[in-house]
């Protein structure tokens, strides 16, 4: 049986402003949603708030994931529950090599009950599976011994974010503007590489402001967001309408979520 | 009981000299320790010489720059003795002897010499390793002119003169002429009882062309005893010889550690030096990097990892004396919890030492609001055709790291250990010895709080 990322009535603050206004959601094994929205409307705050960063503090409703309540666990936690968050900036970590980084996460995620400095995953084993993974997505090998993000392209982090998803096999993956600051090779590369990821094991969640990566995974749902709620729920073509139209439309139909996208807006602009 | 004998020095600069009858190290007392000594008369002269100059410098204050960071005031050097009687070392363990091959060993317990080894191979290719005070003695041609007079000065400071006073056992290292000693030799000294003065020596000497590691470390046979170490590295590199020391100060959180080290690098030769700095209530290391001959080389690193309320000051100096040298020091000090670092660090060259290239870097993480580190760079530059560079950096381990590990399912403490090793990696990666290496990386992890280790 499928699991479900369910996300109730979600109400989260950054400080002391709200953010999320109250946001519904089901996320099933296998399914593509695309989350999309003008900024300023919370797309990025769900996606921090959903693998657990501590800035973001939930107020009100709950974070399910196969029937487990996570709002209150940490990131790692979550993590090891199958949640994965593609970051929009991934972070450079200095003099840690890609494949230790990857070795330990991998370790932790497939050996969930693993204490704090237990045994990791068998090396040979690991670097067999990276090699594979890294060869699929077209990366140089060599790629495993470079220090994380250090000194990365935008591009190349971007692809690091996948091939840790690839290796991590998450069941519900959320991609934060991951197709953003990439020229078209990259999102190419990258949509591509999540289009053979993505299968009845992992559900999907695509933040994104371009046509590009749900070209390649067509979404069975699109969300709208604004001022801190989802406004509307429809199929792949809401996602083709909002990208040949823009969000004047869905602005008109809920004034009131519009204005206050407006105010988060003007103070972010600040 | 004898009061505190050294002030502090940044409040009240004009009455840093102090009565000599407090110091804890009286007359008396250096009469009483040369009762115990039976050495040829040379060296019991060199002693009285060596004490006549540390009463006079205890008179004087020390210098400003190097100590006024360095808060002494709640040193007692009356509550140590030098040791006598027999010691036990067979409830000393440490982090390097059993973690390789070694070609020879020397070990130090409350500064007596317990054991002495080497290879039958090494002894063969003419090498001396072992306890100095003997070796002075049977090779006094060989060695007086070395010790304690081409690297450390007895007079340079306060604690020099009451080193050379007071030294006893000592590691002596001697390589001749083009002789490579293959395996790296051993060093440890150790304390093994409460109150605990030990003044041992390490003296190395490089013939041309020779080539040699030694490493040494410093632990305390338990977590309760004080300790006072107050001791002398001195390393001097002939021509085209190379030369590898490590010293791996592990003692615990209630020893102190008064270290004055010396290289001296003769022409095309290299010292590859690594200072790692664990242990200690307080330690401060005065190191000189001597760059003698034209074109000598000297690479010297820095691990340092402190916590709790340690304190661990470091005065480095690079002195640039002849044409072509090159020195390249990096440092790199992680602190949390209330521990502090100070790094003065100086590159000096000489007028004569034109074509000078010259680096030196220390880099500080800290893992806590209160902890606190002072990064000093310098440079004395009197010539005009040189290349020096310095700097320094501090900064805090970044939240953003620790939430990115933990998205990847990467427990917090993992997290942090993850990102401090990334720190030190520059640093590991210039560490010539693979043990070393790993024994810091463990250290490290124990340092951290990670009770098991993951390999």
């Amino acid at each position: 049986m499928s699991a479900v990322l369910k996300i109730s009535n979600l109400h989260v603050n950054v400080g002391e402003t709200p953010i999320l206004k109250g946001v519904n959601m089901e996320i099933r094994q296998g399914e593509v949603h695309a989350l999309m929205g003008p900024n300023g409307s919370g797309k990025s705050t769900l996606a921090y708030a959903l693998a657990g960063h501590p800035n973001y503090t939930v107020t009100d409703g709950s974070i399910e994931i196969d029937g487990v309540n996570v709002t209150e666990m940490e990131a790692d936690e979550r993590a090891r529950l199958g949640m994965f968050l593609a970051f929009q900036y991934p972070v450079v970590i200095p003099g840690v090599k890609v494949a230790d980084f990857l070795r330990h996460a991998v370790s932790n995620i497939r050996n969930p009950d693993r204490k704090e400095g237990e045994g990791l995953i068998g090396m040979r084993e690991f670097r067999k599976e990276i090699r594979e993974r890294m060869n699929e997505l077209g990366m140089d090998p060599e790629f495993a011994r470079r220090y994380l993000n250090d000194g990365f392209s935008g591009g190349e982090k971007k692809r690091m974010e996948i091939l840790q998803l690839a290796m991590l096999q998450p069941r519900f993956a959320i991609l934060d503007e991951t197709d953003s600051g990439l020229d078209s090779d990259a999102v190419r590369v990258v949509s591509e590489g999540l289009a053979k990821l993505s299968g009845p094991q992992m559900g999907v969640l695509i933040i994104t402001h371009h046509e590009r990566l749900l070209e390649f995974n067509p979404p069975q749902f699109t969300h709208v967001m604004l001022g801190g709620r989802i406004v509307e729920t429809g199929d792949a073509s809401l996602a083709n309408e909002l990208h040949a139209n823009g969000y004047a439309t869905v602005r008109a139909r809920h004034p009131e979520a519009a204005a206050e996208n407006a105010k988060a807006e003007a103070a972010a602009a600040v | 009981m004898i009061f505190v004998c050294l002030r502090e020095f940044e409040t009240d600069m004009s009455s840093t000299t102090i009565d000599i009858s407090r110091t804890g190290f009286s007359s008396e007392v250096f009469e009483q320790f040369l009762a115990t000594r039976s050495e040829p008369s040379w060296i019991t002269d060199a002693r009285r010489a060596a004490f006549d100059q540390y009463q006079n410098l205890l008179q004087s204050e020390l210098d400003p720059e190097e100590f006024k960071r360095v808060d002494l005031r709640v040193f007692n050097a009356g509550k140590f003795r030098p040791s006598a009687g027999t010691v036990d070392s067979s409830s000393i363990s440490t982090l390097l002897s059993d973690k390789t091959e070694f070609g020879g060993s020397v070990a130090h317990v409350n500064g007596q010499v317990t054991q002495a080894t080497v290879s039958d191979q090494i002894r063969a290719q003419g090498v001396l390793f072992g306890e100095l005070q003997g070796l002075m003695t049977t090779h006094r041609e060989l060695l007086e002119p070395y010790f304690m007079k081409k690297a450390v000065q007895t007079d340079a400071d306060r604690f020099s003169a009451w080193h050379a006073a007071f030294w006893t056992g000592g590691t002596l290292l001697y390589v001749p002429r083009n002789v490579e000693v293959a395996l790296p030799l051993h060093s440890l000294i150790a304390h093994s009882r409460d109150g605990v003065a030990d003044f041992s020596h390490t003296l190395i000497i490089l013939e041309d062309g020779a080539r040699a590691t030694l490493l040494e470390e410093t632990t305390s046979a338990n977590d309760d005893i004080a300790g006072l170490h107050v001791g002398c590295v001195e390393l001097i590199v002939g021509r085209d010889a190379n030369l590898r020391y490590v010293q791996l100060q592990n003692w615990n959180q209630k020893s102190w550690h008064f270290a004055h080290q010396a290289g001296c690098v003769d022409s095309n030769a290299s010292l590859q030096w690594t200072v790692v700095g664990l242990g200690s209530k307080l330690a401060h290391i005065h190191q000189d990097i001597n760059l003698n001959g034209r074109a000598a080389t000297a690479e010297v690193n820095g691990v340092t990892f402190v916590s709790d309320r340690q304190k661990i000051s470091y005065y480095t100096q690079q002195h640039h004396k002849a044409q072509g040298t090159h020195s390249d020091l990096l440092y790199k000090e992680v602190l949390r919890d209330e521990a502090r670092v100070i790094w003065r660090g100086m590159i000096k060259v000489d007028p004569a030492a034109q074509q000078t290239d010259g680096y030196q870097r220390s880099d500080a993480l800290m893992l806590s609001d209160d902890a606190r580190c002072d990064s000093i760079p310098g440079l004395e530059i009197e010539a005009d055709d040189v290349k020096c560079t310095h700097g320094a950096t501090t900064g805090r381990v970044d939240k953003e790291q620790i939430f990115y590990c933990m998205s990847r399912g990467i427990h917090r403490h993992e997290a942090m250990h993850m990102i401090v090793e990334g720190f030190f990696q520059k640093v590991y990666d210039r560490i010539p010895v693979e043990i070393v290496r790993e024994t810091l990386s463990r250290t490290v992890q124990g340092k951290l709080g990670i009770e098991s280790i993951a390999v």
